[in-house]
């Protein structure tokens, strides 16, 4: 017998009597304006908000951000970088990046995270080997929990998608917070509707 | 295999008093960050509820499940292996590497693969497995196992991981600034992942309508391993299965509430399929867990996510150190789960405890872990695997508590004995409870002389 059919034929046999599935309820109540909310969960867990302009160039606000900064590559057409992803052939060649842009699809206000998939970032590992991460969020696109954050069904058909919350952190070390672990160093979010 | 002494074993880390303040002081930190976290969720214990139900119902269909996950995630374009125990799980990756040349393996932690005891499986045939956890890579560079599931160096201080990695990574010996020895390991790390052949990772949830591997990471190492080399295969056991995307709002706002106190994981990962040209493996593994499933008093422990709260509030986890367990999984949910592994081996854990019920309140799925350690112990004593001391101590115990008329006369003995007994008596080998502390003084008079005395009705 295939190690297949042993596992599921035991697992079958050893099931205890069936007990049903609950319904989830959005759990809507919090209060608060959702946009406020995200700012202040974004920073409790270490990201920054930047205040650009409501108009203008988007690219020369970031590089004005970052001003020691050589390498920037953007995904999103709304900031110009220094160097274009389309280029790209292997995910290791971003690694010197040092400033990466995206554009969220949407945020949650519980968490302060952003939601982000292999479409937003064109090559995924832009989101972890750039050494600062500027993320693009409409404020309008701020859902209020993860209940609501998981019924945006449609994106979880992404083969990638990830929920990123501040930058990279650890405290493995007597529990001393670290913000640049093995990925982003920092993460920004700049709050702005799409052009 | 050698029974486990978990007291004896103990000893030794009880000894380092710096280490052990620390030890007991940084995991009840994380408990109180829990319960500050839990308590700004008004709808805390209802998610609980919900965590529980999700989970019993998934267990109690689970075959299903597991192949609704096998058919949806080999529909995305990953290819699903199925492995009875850590053997084979060990030679389905080796044999995936080996097949495609692959000798480097970038991985996130996982407590599946420290189970399956696979690093050491595939160095001695030729793979370089890097850890890229901090926490699990100091463990590595220092040849221990994981002390903790959610920090796997919890029991080190900054001094020890100085050393550990002057030693291996040729940092400055005198340097133990935690900011430095941080970055080093950042930066000894990142070479790997661009030239890795391979990345692994364990995973949080296995979502059976999508197909979808979940992963919770802070470090971002679990995303720069799968993201980057072709190939990645993603080890789970057989219980990580939730039914829908929607059930996972129920868990991520838990798992990281439950383990550090954060309202998330920097990095909450959903792998459903492979990139473009790239290799997505995923190896679902029983080892013992089908067994489990048919324990009536035990499947409950299968509900686990790996939090670690409990271990986080247990006191004694908290003085003895995560390696004194013996054991993959330490604390009280090891305590419960490592005899399923084997009973002989394990028979002292479900002692290593006070039955305060503490891991019980504040487990986010509701398991009824310290019932089950008193199961556990009824178990073993009726399998007669009690250690001679703790056999004889609980069969004099069990004729005096039977016994109202013994019972009275012990408890008026024993009030004596402790004022005036020498100390050599008192404290020796046979009497637990008096290592490591004072027996505290005796009452003047007994419970039931002070009752009839001031409250028997004439």
């Amino acid at each position: 017998m295939s190690s297949r059919d042993e596992i599921l034929g035991r697992v079958r046999h050893n099931q205890p009597p069936p007990r049903s599935l609950p319904a989830v309820p959005g759990f809507d109540a919090a209060a608060g304006s959702e946009v406020e909310r995200f700012k202040a969960a974004l920073s409790r867990m270490g990201g920054k908000i930047a205040a650009a302009p409501p108009q203008g160039d988007l690219g020369l606000f970031v590089r004005a951000l970052f001003p020691e900064a050589k390498v920037i590559c953007s995904a999103t057409p709304e900031v110009a970088g220094s160097r274009s992803l389309d280029a790209v052939r292997s995910p290791a060649e971003l690694s010197d990046v040092d400033v990466g842009v995206v554009r969220a699809v949407y945020g949650v206000a519980e968490t302060g995270s952003v939601w982000l998939t292999e479409s937003e970032f064109k090559v995924n590992s832009l989101g972890f080997l750039a050494q600062h991460l500027v993320v693009l969020l409409d404020p309008a696109r701020i859902v209020g929990n993860l209940h609501h954050a998981y019924r945006e069904r449609a994106q979880f058909d992404a083969r990638y998608g990830v929920f990123m919350t501040g930058p990279s952190a650890t405290a493995d070390i007597e529990g001393v917070l670290i913000h640049g672990a093995q990925g982003i160093r920092t993460l920004t979010v700049i709050l702005r509707a799409r052009d | 295999m050698k029974r486990i002494d978990h007291a004896e074993a103990s000893s030794k880390f009880i000894k380092a008093k710096d280490h052990l303040e620390f030890h007991d002081q940084r995991l009840w930190d994380l408990r109180q960050k829990r319960d500050r976290e839990s308590e700004q969720i008004p709808e805390w214990e209802q998610l609980r509820v919900l965590a529980s139900a999700i989970k019993e119902h998934t267990l109690t269909h689970l075959a299903d499940y597991l192949e609704e996950f096998e058919r949806n995630a080999t529909a995305n374009g990953a290819r699903v292996h199925w492995a009875r125990d850590a053997a084979e799980h060990n030679q389905i990756v080796l044999d995936i590497m080996r097949a495609r040349g692959a000798r480097i393996l970038v991985k996130a932690k996982s407590m599946l693969t420290d189970e399956c005891e696979m690093r050491p499986f595939l160095e001695n045939r030729g793979i370089e497995v890097m850890e890229t956890d901090l926490g699990e890579r100091i463990q590595q560079l220092d040849n221990e196992p994981p002390s903790h599931i959610v920090v796997p160096a919890v029991h080190k201080l900054r001094g020890d991981v100085a050393r550990v990695f002057a030693r291996t990574i040729g940092t400055d010996p005198k340097n133990s600034d935690v900011h430095y020895l941080a970055e080093s390991q950042r930066q000894h790390t990142r070479p790997y992942f661009l030239k890795a052949d391979a990345g692994m990772t364990g995973a949080n949830f296995a979502v059976a309508e999508t197909g979808t591997v979940v992963v919770c990471t802070n470090e971002g190492n679990a995303d720069l391993s799968v993201n980057l080399p072709p190939l990645y295969i993603a080890s789970i056991g057989i219980e990580k299965i939730v039914p829908k995307i929607e059930h996972l709002g129920v868990f991520v706002r838990m798992l990281s509430r439950s383990a550090l106190g954060s309202p998330i994981t920097q990095l909450t990962s959903h792998f459903r399929a492979p990139r473009d040209g790239c290799e997505m493996h995923v190896v679902l593994v029983d080892n013992g867990r089908s067994e489990r499933l048919g324990m009536p008093d035990f499947w409950y422990s299968l509900k686990c996510i790996r939090c670690g709260a409990c271990m986080n509030t247990c006191p004694v986890y908290r003085r003895s150190g995560g390696l004194s367990y013996g054991a993959t999984y330490s604390g009280p949910i090891g305590v419960i789960i490592d005899p399923t592994f084997n009973l002989r081996r394990y028979s002292s854990l479900p002692f290593a405890s006070t039955l305060n019920g503490s891991c019980t309140s504040v487990c986010p799925v509701k398991i009824n872990i310290h019932e089950q350690i008193y199961k556990w112990r009824q178990v073993i004593a009726e399998r007669g695997a009690l250690p001679f001391v703790k056999r004889e101590a609980m069969q004099v115990a069990g004729k005096v508590l039977s016994n109202p008329k013994l019972y009275r006369a012990a408890v008026e003995t024993a009030g004596a004995g402790i004022e005036h007994l020498p100390r050599f008596m008192m404290y020796n080998r046979l009497n637990a409870w008096g290592r490591q502390r004072e027996v505290p003084a005796a009452a003047p008079q007994t419970f039931r002389q002070w009752y009839l005395k001031n409250r028997s009705k004439p």
